[in-house]
Formats: C-alpha cells, sequence, structure tokens
C-alpha cells in the first residue's frame, strides 16, 4: 500500500488483543501437535519440553493397537450419511416454513431449537433403551439416526435464514411457468439456495465428525468413530498423554484440512440472514 | 359464457375478509385494469385468479373450465411481476424458454419462439446474458418476454411499471399497449396508476376493500362515475366534491348532498374583473406545469376547489378571486356518495 499506514495506539491494542485472543485459542492444538511427535517421557517432563527430537513412534503404536483406519471409515460414513439425510429432511421443512408462512411458523423454529437447550444426557436413557431394543447399538445406522436428530434444528434454522432471502416471487414465477413442486425445487430453488445448503451441510458434517456424546455412548468396537477412538487412551490403566495425542491429531486432522478449505462457505452460512 | 369468469369469489386471511365476493366477466382479448388504492385486494384478486392464493368461496371459469382450483401450473396462465421475478441463475434466454422446456417443447420450435419474441421486445442482443447484467427496463422486458413466448390463455400484470423511472414507465408503457393490440392476448393487469389505468384499459375495474366500486370503460367511469369514491379516484387531480350547499348554482343535488366538479369544469377570475354570480374566495396556491394552471381556491363558505386552465395565469396566492362553474358538467351525489342524475 502506498498510502500513510500509521498505527495508532487503538489499532495496536486491538491488533495485540487480536493475536491474544488467536494464540488462547490455537495454543492446545499447538500443544496436542508437539506431544504427538514427543515419547511418553517427554510428555510428562517439567518444566516441559518446547525444543525436542520428534519421533513417529506414537502413530505407529497407535495404529498397532487400534485399527485407525475402521474408526475413520465410520466416522466418515456416519457424518457423510447422517448429513444427507438431515439434508434431505431439513431442506423440505426449511422451504415450507419460509415460503408458506403461518402464524405458527416462528413457534416451531423456536421449538425446535429449544431442543438444543436440553442436556444431551437428559435423554440418554430412553434412546439408549430404544436402541437397545430395535438393534441399532453400536451400530453405524444408530448413530447416523442419533446425529442426524440431534443436528435437525440447527439445519432447519440455517436452510430456513437462507431460504428467506431467495424472493418468494421467483419460485411463484416457476410454477406459473407449469413446474410441478418437484420441478420447482430442482430446477429453481435448488440452485439458488446451493450457497446455505453447502455451508449447512459443511456444518453439520464438522458437527457430525466432531460429535463425541452419543458415539461413546452408543457404540464401541464395531460402529465407533474416531471420538471413541480417542477416548479409549485414556484408560483405566493411565493416561497416555503422547498416544493420546497422535490420536487425536490423527482423529481431527481430515477435518481441520476439510474446514481450511470450505472456511470461507461456513463462514458464509453462519451469518446469513445476518448481513446482506 | 365469458371467456374467464369470476363467480362470488371470496378470499380470507385469517379473520379478515380480503376479497368479497367478486363478480367479474371477462372476454377474450379485453385488456382489463385492476384498479385502487393500496390495501383494495387488487393484487390478492389476480393472484387468486394465478392460483399463487387458495379460493376460499365462488367460482373461476376459464375458457369454459373450472379451474378454481387447479394448480398455478395447471392454469395455463402467465404473470409478470413487480419485481420481474427472472431466474438469476438463468441466462434471459434460458429465463425466456423455460415453461416450454417444462412443458417439453421441440427444442427448435423453442429456439424459433424465443428469437421472435426477443426480436418483438429489442432483446436479441441480450439473450446470452444473465438478469443480473440487464437494466431494469430489459429486466421488466425479458419478464413480458418468458410471459408471450408461451402464448397463454391469460397475461397477469402485477404492477409491472412502479418500479421503473418515470420516462421509462411511460415508454413501457406505451409498449405493453402496442403489445396487447399485436398480441390480441386477454390481458388482466393491476395497477395503482389511473394514468395507467386510463390509457391501456378496454375495461377498468374500481376496487375498494374487497369489493368492486365501478366496472367499465375509462372515459364512462370518468363521465359517469358510480359514487364519489370512483369520482375522485379517476381522474388527475381528483375531481373537486363540495356539499351542494356551497353551490347554489347547481340545481337538483339531493338534500344533504355533494356536487362533483371536474377541475377542467371550473374556472377562476381575479375578483376585480369577475362577472356577477361568481362564488368569492382566495387563491391558496398556484401550480404553473407548462400546457396547464392549476389554481387552489379556498371559498369563502369554506370550501377547496382546484381549478384546471390551459392557459397561464396572473394570479397568485392571497389574489381575491371570483369562481364560476359549468353547471352542465356538474355530477351529483346523495349523502351516501352514491351518484345521483339530475332532474
Amino acid at each position: 500500500m502506498a498510502k500513510k499506514s500509521f498505527l495508532t495506539p487503538a489499532l495496536l491494542a486491538r491488533t495485540l488483543i487480536a493475536w491474544a485472543v488467536t494464540l488462547l485459542v490455537f495454543f492446545p492444538l499447538g500443544w496436542l501437535f508437539l506431544t504427538a511427535f514427543k515419547t511418553e517421557l517427554q510428555a510428562i517432563a517439567v518444566p516441559p519440553e518446547v525444543f525436542f527430537t520428534p519421533t513417529l513412534e506414537n502413530f505407529h503404536e497407535v495404529q498397532a493397537r487400534s485399527d485407525y483406519l475402521l474408526y475413520a471409515k465410520n466416522s466418515l460414513i456416519t457424518s457423510v450419511l447422517s448429513t444427507l439425510l438431515g439434508l434431505a429432511i431439513a431442506a423440505p421443512a426449511a422451504y415450507s416454513m419460509a415460503f408458506f408462512r403461518s402464524r405458527k411458523t416462528r413457534d416451531i423454529l423456536m421449538w425446535m431449537l429449544s431442543t438444543k437447550m436440553m442436556p444431551a444426557v437428559g435423554a440418554l436413557v430412553p434412546i439408549y433403551v430404544l436402541a437397545q431394543h430395535t438393534a441399532l447399538l453400536d451400530t453405524q445406522l444408530g448413530l447416523i439416526i442419533v446425529f442426524t436428530m440431534s443436528n435437525l434444528p440447527i439445519m432447519v434454522w440455517m436452510l430456513y435464514s437462507g431460504f428467506k432471502d431467495i424472493p418468494p416471487e421467483i419460485l411463484e414465477a416457476a410454477r406459473m411457468d407449469g413446474a410441478t413442486l418437484w420441478q420447482e425445487f430442482r430446477q429453481v430453488l435448488l440452485p439458488l439456495g446451493l450457497g446455505v445448503l453447502a455451508s449447512t451441510g459443511l456444518l453439520c458434517l464438522v458437527l457430525s465428525w466432531n460429535e463425541a456424546f452419543w458415539s461413546l455412548n452408543l457404540s464401541s468396537a464395531k460402529a465407533g468413530t474416531l471420538a471413541t477412538l480417542i477416548a479409549s487412551y485414556s484408560s483405566p490403566e493411565g493416561l497416555f498423554w503422547a498416544k493420546l495425542s497422535a490420536a487425536s491429531l490423527m482423529a481431527i486432522a481430515p477435518i481441520i484440512v476439510f474446514g481450511w478449505f470450505s472456511q470461507k462457505q461456513l463462514v458464509q452460512g453462519l451469518t446469513f440472514g445476518a448481513v446482506k | 359464457m365469458a371467456f374467464l369468469q369470476l363467480k362470488g369469489v371470496e378470499k380470507y386471511f385469517g379473520d379478515l375478509r380480503a376479497i368479497k365476493g367478486i363478480d367479474l366477466a371477462i372476454e377474450k382479448g379485453e385488456f382489463i385494469v385492476f384498479v385502487g388504492p393500496s390495501g383494495c385486494g387488487k393484487s390478492t384478486l389476480l393472484r387468486l385468479i394465478a392460483g399463487l392464493e387458495h379460493i376460499d368461496n365462488g367460482a373461476l371459469t376459464l375458457d369454459g373450465r373450472d379451474i378454481t382450483h387447479a394448480p398455478s401450473s395447471k392454469r395455463d396462465l402467465a404473470m409478470v411481476f413487480q419485481s420481474y421475478a427472472l431466474y438469476p441463475h438463468m441466462s434471459v434466454a434460458e429465463n425466456m424458454s423455460f415453461a416450454l422446456k417444462l412443458a417439453k417443447e421441440d427444442p427448435k420450435v423453442i429456439r424459433e419462439k424465443v428469437e421472435r419474441a426477443a426480436k418483438i421486445l429489442n432483446l436479441t442482443p441480450y439473450l446470452e446474458r444473465t438478469p443480473r447484467a440487464l437494466s431494469g427496463g430489459q429486466r421488466q422486458r425479458v419478464a413480458i418476454g418468458r410471459a408471450i413466448v408461451r402464448a397463454p390463455k391469460v397475461f397477469l400484470f402485477d404492477e409491472p411499471l412502479s418500479n421503473l423511472d418515470a420516462a421509462l414507465r411511460g415508454q413501457t408503457r406505451v409498449e405493453i399497449h402496442k403489445l396487447h393490440r399485436d398480441l390480441g392476448a386477454t390481458t388482466i393487469y393491476v395497477t395503482h396508476d389511473q394514468i395507467e389505468a386510463m390509457t391501456l384499459a378496454d375495461r377498468i375495474v374500481v376496487l375498494r376493500d374487497g369489493q368492486i366500486e365501478q366496472v367499465g370503460t375509462p372515459l364512462e367511469l370518468y363521465d359517469r362515475p358510480a359514487n364519489q369514491f370512483v369520482a375522485q379516484f379517476i381522474g388527475s387531480p381528483q375531481m373537486n366534491v363540495v356539499e351542494g350547499r356551497h353551490l347554489p348554482q347547481v340545481p337538483d343535488v339531493p338534500a344533504g348532498g355533494f356536487v362533483g366538479l371536474r377541475p377542467e369544469d371550473v374556472t377562476v377570475q381575479a375578483a376585480a374583473q369577475a362577472a356577477a354570480g361568481g362564488l368569492p374566495g382566495t387563491v391558496e396556491l398556484v401550480e404553473s406545469l407548462g400546457a396547464e394552471t392549476l389554481i387552489y381556491v379556498a371559498t369563502d363558505s369554506g370550501a377547496q376547489i382546484v381549478a384546471r386552465q390551459a392557459t397561464r395565469t396572473g394570479l397568485h396566492n392571497g389574489d381575491r378571486v371570483g369562481v364560476f362553474v359549468e353547471a352542465a358538467n356538474a355530477h351529483r351525489f346523495d349523502a351516501q356518495g352514491r351518484a345521483a342524475r339530475a332532474g
């Protein structure tokens, strides 16, 4: 920039605060990254070692002790399918709420959101018993259903705010042009709502991937996701910080890379309706 | 039976009776304009005909077929929206051919029809552009083009010109008029602008509070308004309506009734030169529009009267004047505002 760029005290303060917050958020991740390449002894050393000779030993051991790929596959299948199932349910719901509003629409939306305010553990026993009786315990299908249910309120909300930004006359014009409901959805709403559908899908993918409560309680060896893999390293025999870190790093790496590339879509989706 | 027939059509929004039993017969090829103040139900009535709102009571038939409960897509009507409502993700050509593609027309026929419509509307150079890259007037023409390629049974226009600036509005109005003359298609046009209504319509339907006040040709409404509301809605500046007791010059006014005078039937003369028999008053405002001059007068008896004259005036605010009226052209209304014929 050719213009004068001068550092005012206010700007300096803001920059410092921003860096401080960023470091605060990043620190656990950074520490996790470092620990994953340490030996168990280095990992618990006091004072902590910042400079050390990195080792890949932990990753070998994690892979040897438990089948990383199985858990990764479970995570991938459950998060992708629950996202697709969620979109398939949420999109028609959001469509009817956004374009055929009634006096109860607002209440229904608030009620949906209110279910997210309930602690999940409150529903644990009934859902566990239901899963047990329907043979869905420790199955991918069981997790897919639960993930979908827990993400639906957010999906409906996001899609609703996104769809509301689409002028209803455009859909009416399609109807006047002779479009059936499906054609209206497929040829007009889908292309126009692609942005919000994509960001809703991305967010739910991330949420499902990171989901720990339900996967820990409803799955183990067969359908367990990466969250259960990580948890298995904090076992009664003791904490293995280095291995736990290595497992965590392997679990979060795919979603971090994925999130990095899709962050523009994600941010756009989260601010739908808030800014034009 | 009429081409498009509305029988006792009603619409409720919750408890609100928005459309209160409309009976209307529209003939093939007619240009009908729905006009009325905001909230009178004219757009709702159009949306009921389009099938975008559900008809709660009554019946709607088109070309002998009952379409009261038919979905919009099966009515064979085309609509031009106030906001244009073009498909932003499609090119102009795709916008115009969308309906034909849905109807599974032969691609060759589609191309011909789109090209013909584009030529009529001067859109040929823009066929590959997206709506975003067009001006407001061009978008409006695409919306009209989208309607005409389909050759629907009826064209519906919902305030199509209100998003255009004044110059473009006049120009597009003339184009729509010519288009109707060339295509001869049955058209229903909604507007709140009575100039559009007067210039475009074969027949005007004046609506108020979800009811029809009067149906007739533009000049019928101008010359023989059924009531005070229609009299004052049609014509600009609006008709002077004053209590009968202020104007003893006009005979046969019903007791407690009103006299209506078009501004062109009122003349104003400076008090000094005024002949006898003029109504004394004071000039409140003079609007010089070039081709015509509007003079607003407050009479000593307390009436507000506006006069329109084709010549310029030397009068100024505050001047004392005499007001003369063309009693032969006066309209008479009873105390309820209904038109009463003289003698």
